[in-house]
């Protein structure tokens, strides 16, 4: 339950300082942190316009999109604190139910009939296959670490010991950022800002979407980075208490959110052709935090 | 006993009658009894899937010795899960075939195939001796073959049905070398004797034993590379027989394999590692080449050779698990596994019945042709999305579930951190999300590009949604679907004796605590699935309330400014899949003719892909061409002279003759030269 509230709460700024750090960067003032939030919401007060080709499934796609990140949500735990669903492997089922999400927000850009929106939603399927296994495999490492299979078991029972160990946590952490880079279609796998279609990702599905709809998948983005932010916060957030803990899960997600808006300042997009090649390549770090894994269990040795 | 007399006076009475009636009632009369057959083999199979073991010899003949039918919970099972789509398919098929109503005498046959198809699969499952199961396996093969080839005027039907009987009579050569190994080590034509034989010979013989098997079966139930004839079967043959084929035919093929692996006696170990890698390379492969397909009961074909690679990742799990006498292992990949062939049966036929309904529809099942069947077709719509999301494996529907289980089996299995152990474990968890990520970029192409957008090309007749006879036993496969979703605590308690067969392997007796904990996680998952719905609903609910009675105009879909006929930019299939071809390239074969638009008054541009299977290619028609060219050297012996043939013949009867002659005249030589 507390997961949720906290994973809501840094949802509401957390766009705020990404746009807010991009501003500074650029020299300018920028926008209040709760500005993103005031869009969503106004967008939410909106009707909508529809396309004449699309049908029921265009209806309902940005729902089931929005109730699996929800879902989703719902197996983070916070510190000692389980999520409100939590059970042996709930981590495949956090990986599955995004995985549903993505699925209908595909075929609901496909149900549009449009020239540009395919192009988006296959670029879309492609990245986030090839990032699973990262993630798969980045878990399945900790389970082997800790012995257990449930995000709430894993995060409690890790424990950092040797400089090893250490460096996993800096690794993992990295995965985890890149995979919340490429879930969310940002920098440095796609631009949000771009204004040309042919080379955009995921703006380039929701091109149709517009009032409540719309505002449900842009408030959506805003909860799955927090949602891999409670993910990142929860490595450090081990035995500490509740205060320290959510002092620590905001400061983790502001330093996130900071993080966001300079990848977003300073770095450029990847080619397109080359964005494959790059999130397959993450798998190759989870690899590497696998033989870690194996190294602190003395398997190498 | 008396049910197999009445089982069996009833499957004759109705081969006798069908061929005579009219067309209408023939169609009834095979349905009806499909549905009485089931009703009474489901009857003894399902307290033996609870446990009850029913075994009876019958006498036999001089030849087969003694008939020994076992029913256990395996059999118990496969029998029910066979019955349940048999009876879909042809409730599904009674109205699929009054398209063909004119050819009254190939219905006759086609109502017969089916029914002996039906009797020989669950005879199959009960028959416990090798000649009487090769016997019920080749009239399921041949019964097989003239349902396959029903429209037998199409030469690409006939084609396929021919490849289709060659490879499965492959796999019964190498079933009748394992069986005939056995009865000339044991004299014994039993299945007791099998067991028999692996434990009186060394492990290393029994492997061999395994692995002759494994091959007849694996080329039933498609491995990778056995699994060639599976996508020409399956686009050439009705989309019930289809539907049947791949949900149940291939799943045979699965059930032999289970079979062998309780009765032989071998180095598991080797076994497990051996079966997870060969599944996990069938299951990659499988998507892989399922998504180049543009056929769409091609693909589909495909991705059965991808399941079938999940199911043998969790019979490889659980093999490992009794080599490492490892009982949450066991329960996890045999429960895994039995649980995912329901599972494929369930959404693999719903998915080829809806192929059916697309392809008497429209007449095409090229995807490229199709589009914007949602508004024409609405049910088979909703239908082929419940299967598709169940097929990639996500929740709330049932194929998240088998593929959980086989989840956690993997990630149990690692505790044991023996390298090799936990390297084939990591390579299979890897190719399980592979594989799962795949079917996704997969099955939203096929279900986008069929379902959704506008037609991309006219069609000649407006589709209509099917009628409600072809969407009654979709919407029972669905029902399965969905049930298993929601409660699979339930489907996995009826899993409890099959597992035990392989849980008794080990020394010691299979622990309850696994099984409790396991099923718990499950009743949570079923929750949290039914969690999802509500969840799902109560915003589509909100969504509703807010945007009410905001104005909500229709106007046409956004292309930077253009608002006028947009079919033919609409993004297809293959673009769609455009960057995955890319990335994959150097693992595919695929033929492309292009011709571009240039020059200042361009004409028509083409771009046409065709995917072939890389290892058809190497496999079969490589060599097969190198066998014609060789043989092609003798083509002049063929030369259609009958005095040449006559010459022949003479010549071959003087060699008959004259070769005993000459060796005696040799050895008298030799004898000379010797006493010199």
């Amino acid at each position: 339950m507390l997961s949720l509230v906290l994973i809501i709460v840094a949802s509401l700024f957390f766009m705020g300082i990404v746009i807010r750090t991009k501003s500074i960067t650029s020299g300018r003032k920028g926008p209040g942190i709760f500005q993103p939030m005031k869009d969503v919401i106004r967008l939410w007060k909106k009707g909508a316009v529809f396309s004449r080709t699309t049908s029921f499934i265009f209806q309902i796609a940005p729902s089931i999109y929005f109730a699996s990140i929800i879902m989703a949500i719902l197996v983070i735990p916070f510190g000692q604190y389980r999520g409100i669903v939590s059970f042996d492997g709930d981590f495949v089922f956090f990986a599955y139910v995004l995985a549903l999400g993505k699925f209908f927000s595909i075929i609901g850009a496909l149900d549009t009939g449009s020239s540009f929106e395919g192009m988006g939603a296959s670029r879309e399927a492609l990245y986030s296959m090839l990032a699973e296994p990262a993630f798969f495999i980045l878990m399945g490492s900790f389970a082997l670490y800790t012995g257990h299979t449930s995000f709430h078991e894993i995060f409690t029972s890790l424990h950092f010991g040797s400089y090893i160990s250490y460096g996993l946590g800096v690794l993992a952490t990295f995965v985890l950022i890149m995979i919340a880079m490429i879930e969310n279609s940002r920098m440095p796998v796609d631009d949000p800002k771009t204004h040309l279609e042919l080379t955009m990702v995921h703006e380039v599905m929701i091109l149709d979407n517009s009032g409540f709809d719309l505002g449900l998948i842009l408030y959506g983005t805003n909860l799955k980075f927090a949602m891999y932010g409670a993910l990142i916060a929860n490595f450090f957030t081990g035995t500490f208490s509740i205060l320290i803990s959510i002092l620590i899960f905001l400061l983790v997600q502001i330093l996130f959110a900071i993080m966001v808006g300079f990848l977003e300042s300073f770095s450029a997009r990847f080619r397109m052709g080359n964005n494959a090649q790059f999130i397959f390549t993450l798998t190759s770090i989870s690899i590497l935090i696998f033989f870690g894994v194996l190294l602190i269990m003395g398997k190498f040795v | 006993m008396a049910y197999i007399q009445i089982y069996i006076a009833i499957l004759i009475l109705s081969l006798l009658v069908i061929p005579f009636l009219k067309v209408k009632w023939k169609g009834i009369l095979t349905l009806s009894a499909v549905i009485i057959s089931a009703i009474l083999s489901g009857y003894i199979a399902l307290p033996a899937l609870l446990g009850e073991k029913l075994e009876f010899i019958l006498s036999g003949t001089l030849i087969t010795g003694e008939i020994s039918i076992r029913i256990d919970a395996l059999s118990g099972w496969f029998i029910l899960l066979i019955n349940f789509t048999l009876v879909t398919g042809a409730l599904y098929g009674l109205h699929y075939m009054k398209a063909y109503r004119e050819q009254t005498s190939n219905i006759s046959l086609h109502c017969l195939a089916y029914l002996l198809m039906q009797t020989s699969l669950i005879a199959i499952c009960l028959i416990q001796n090798s000649l009487i199961f090769l016997f019920a396996w080749e009239i399921m093969t041949l019964s097989c073959f003239v349902l396959i080839i029903f429209e037998y005027q199409k030469q690409a039907t006939l084609k396929a049905g021919i490849t289709f009987l060659i490879q499965s009579h492959v796999g019964v050569l190498f079933l009748t070398l394992a069986f005939i190994w056995v009865y000339y080590r044991t004299g014994s034509y039993d299945f007791e004797a099998i067991r028999q034989f692996s434990t009186t010979f060394p492990s290393v013989v029994s492997l061999g034993l395994f692995f002759t098997f494994f091959i007849g079966f694996a080329i039933k139930a498609g491995f990778v590379p056995f699994h060639t004839w599976l996508p020409y079967a399956h686009p050439a043959s009705p989309s019930h027989i289809s539907g049947v084929m791949s949900g149940v035919i291939i799943k045979i093929g699965i059930f032999g394999i289970l079979r062998m692996l309780q009765l032989i006696q071998t180095d598991y170990l080797v076994l497990g590692y051996f079966i997870l890698v060969f599944s996990v390379i069938s299951g990659i492969y499988g998507v892989m080449l399922a998504i180049i397909q543009h056929n769409l009961k091609k693909l589909l074909a495909y991705h059965s050779i991808e399941n079938i690679g999940i199911i043998g990742i969790g019979i490889g799990l659980g093999t490992l698990g009794i080599g490492q006498e490892n009982s949450s292992l066991v329960f996890l990949g045999f429960g895994g596994a039995l649980l995912h062939v329901l599972n494929h049966s369930l959404f693999k036929s719903l998915l080829f019945y809806g192929a059916g309904n697309v392809y008497q529809a429209t007449h095409t099942m090229n995807i490229e042709h199709l589009g914007g069947l949602v508004k024409r077709m609405p049910h088979t719509t909703i239908l082929f999305l419940i299967a598709s999301l169940a097929i990639c494996g996500l929740p709330p529907f049932n194929g998240f579930v088998s593929e959980f289980l086989i989840y956690s089996g993997l990630f149990q299995g690692m505790k044991n951190i023996a390298m090799l152990n936990i390297m084939t474990l990591l390579f299979s968890v890897f190719g399980l999300v592979l594989i799962g990520g795949l079917a996704l970029l997969c099955f939203t192409k096929a279900f986008g590009t069929i379902f959704l957008g506008n037609p991309r090309q006219d069609y000649n007749e407006v589709p209509s949604e099917s009628k409600s006879g072809k969407l009654v036993p979709m919407y029972m496969a669905a029902a399965g679907i969905v049930s298993i979703g929601l409660f699979p605590k339930f489907f996995l308690s009826l899993l409890l004796e099959p597992i035990k067969l392989y849980g008794d392997k080990m020394n010691f007796i299979s622990n309850n605590q696994t099984s409790i904990q396991i099923s718990d996680t499950l009743q949570y998952i079923g929750f949290c699935a039914m969690g999802f719905i509500v969840l799902g609903a109560l915003i589509f609910f909100i969504r509703k309330l807010v945007t009410n009675k905001k104005p909500k105009p229709i106007l046409a879909t956004w292309g930077c400014g253009y608002v006028g006929e947009t079919k033919n930019m609409q993004y297809t299939a293959s673009s769609f899949i455009r960057s995955y071809r890319k990335l994959a390239e150097p693992l595919l074969s695929i033929k492309k003719h292009k011709i571009e638009i240039d020059g200042v008054f361009p004409t028509l541009g083409k771009h046409e892909t065709h995917p072939h299977d890389k290892i058809e290619i190497w496999l079969f028609e490589k060599p097969w061409k190198r066998m014609r060219y060789f043989f092609g050297k003798f083509q002049f012996l063929q030369n259609g002279n009958a005095q040449f043939y006559v010459l022949y013949g003479a010549v071959f009867i003087t060699l008959i003759i004259g070769f005993p002659i000459l060796q005696d005249v040799i050895k008298k030589i030799i004898y000379f030269l010797n006493q010199i």
